[in-house]
């Protein structure tokens, strides 16, 4: 099983990789090649180009800016889960990688990757989708923020032009005091979820401050659950609020397809949602 | 024509310079350019876990990465684990004193996963070598004897 014939490119810069985009119709660019390259060997897809971003100086790596992680797109998620800033400052981006694929395919796959092959059930995605994330994109007229709520255009399609690259995600933190749950169901440890539910939360004096809560694998891209948010803010981190979310949860729009249905989907949302708030009412402190 | 490039590789401490076609994956290099066998293709999607090697350290799919990344950088296949006299390396003797292997296709990879997984985790519990072997898909052994094998070897190589 072998790629068909393509013709490789390794740009040093990000401005070379975008140059390699304008001049080459049908290129696909590879980060870590978790997912590319599957799809090449067994050609889903047979570009013409292959532009690989490994050696491309300044997009990997973290920076913490003090109110937010700037993230290089070709950072590795190995690298990412032993960031001491990651660690610190967005507790849940770990715990959430670990259900990325394994060890193995986390030393090679990008954040940057992920984020574009958008697959709908992965965690990264769903992750962004929680912090409201942003992220830069490099084209032939210079770079452009794009927050993560209209980063997916549809099933697996960023809102990418076809000469541009993803560069930078900025991940803009919360209080230090917050707390986080991430829970996700799949049949087999490392698996794409069925359903991936990521929450974050901050409370005061035993209320409920901010909340973000995004669901992964049940729609084409991740939902956020904006009704059972505002619904919480001002609520106490009890039980009864975070049943009542889980039943809004219950109502989203979910995907049906050969193994998993709709339905069901619905209903692991909604058992999703309730645990990782409970998790996250019991991580975050001032909640007592 | 085909899209070929110049390579310097470091393979098991030695180097070695090929020119390879570009859509050749660092697996099959090892095996087709290099004559090392001992690292398995599988699934050939990054499913199985077979192919694992070790590149500049770190466990990586040799399937899903391309020979021509591995330029300038140092791999470590099966055949690297043991000394040059032929001594084994402790998981390679704990695999064999616990059964860890029945048809063997599954073993490189496995023993380059746990190598580097004992590396950075060299006193590990139970869970964490099954959940550091759960890329790697064995089919005969029903992983019992390796995640033994692991154990016991975690527990001599700390006391090297």
């Amino acid at each position: 099983m072998k790629p068909a014939p393509f013709t490789y490119h390794d740009p040093a810069t990000p401005e070379e990789a975008v140059a390699l985009l304008v001049e080459h119709e049908d290129a696909k660019v590879l980060a870590g090649g978790q997912s590319l390259m599957p799809m090449l060997n067994m050609r889903f897809v047979v570009p013409d180009h292959v532009i690989d971003l490994n050696g491309v100086a300044g997009i990997s790596g973290v920076t913490d800016t003090g109110s937010a992680l700037e993230i290089g797109a070709m950072t590795r998620q190995r690298d990412l889960m032993r960031d001491a800033a990651v660690v610190a400052k967005t507790p849940i981006i770990p715990e959430a990688l670990e259900n990325v694929g394994h060890f193995q395919t986390r030393n090679r796959g990008t954040i940057g990757g992920s984020l574009c092959h958008l697959d709908p059930s992965a965690e990264l995605p769903c992750l962004m989708a929680a912090y409201d994330g942003v992220l830069t994109a490099h084209g032939p007229d210079g770079a452009r923020d794009i927050p993560f709520a209209e980063w997916p255009l549809a099933y697996m399609i960023p809102t990418l032009g076809p000469d541009e690259l993803l560069t930078k995600i900025t991940v803009p933190y919360w209080g230090a005091d917050h707390g986080y749950g991430f829970v996700e169901f799949a049949r087999r440890h490392g698996d794409f979820a069925m359903i991936a539910v990521a929450a974050l939360l901050e409370v005061e004096g035993g209320t409920i401050s901010r909340a973000a809560i995004s669901i992964g694998g049940a729609d084409v891209r991740p939902l956020r659950l904006t009704e059972a948010e505002t619904a919480l803010v001002g609520a106490a981190p009890n039980a009864e609020a975070f049943k009542a979310s889980a039943e809004i949860a219950r109502g989203i729009d979910a995907m049906s397809d050969a193994y998993v249905s709709s339905a069901y989907r619905q209903r692991l949302a909604a058992t999703l949602v309730e645990r990782a708030l409970v998790q996250a009412a019991e991580r975050a402190s001032g909640s007592a | 024509m085909a899209d070929t490039r110049d390579i310097e590789v470091t393979v098991n401490g030695k180097s070695h310079t090929a020119n390879v076609e570009t859509r050749t994956s660092l697996g099959d290099f090892l095996r087709h350019g290099l004559g090392l066998t001992g690292t398995h293709m599988g699934c050939e999607h990054g499913v199985c876990g077979a192919c694992t090697v070790m590149v500049d350290g770190e466990a990586v799919r040799s399937c899903l990465m391309l020979a021509v990344q591995a330029n300038g950088q140092e791999v470590t296949t099966v055949e690297g684990l043991a000394d040059e006299d032929g001594t084994l390396h402790p998981l390679q003797e704990a695999f064999w004193k616990h059964h860890g292997l029945q048809c063997g296709f599954c073993t490189p990879g496995m023993l380059t996963s746990l190598a580097a997984f004992l590396r950075d985790n060299p006193d590990p519990s139970e869970r964490e070598v099954r959940e550091a072997i759960s890329g790697n898909i064995c089919r005969c052994t029903g992983y019992q004897g390796i995640v033994d094998a692991a154990l016991d070897a975690a527990k001599t190589m700390q006391g090297s």
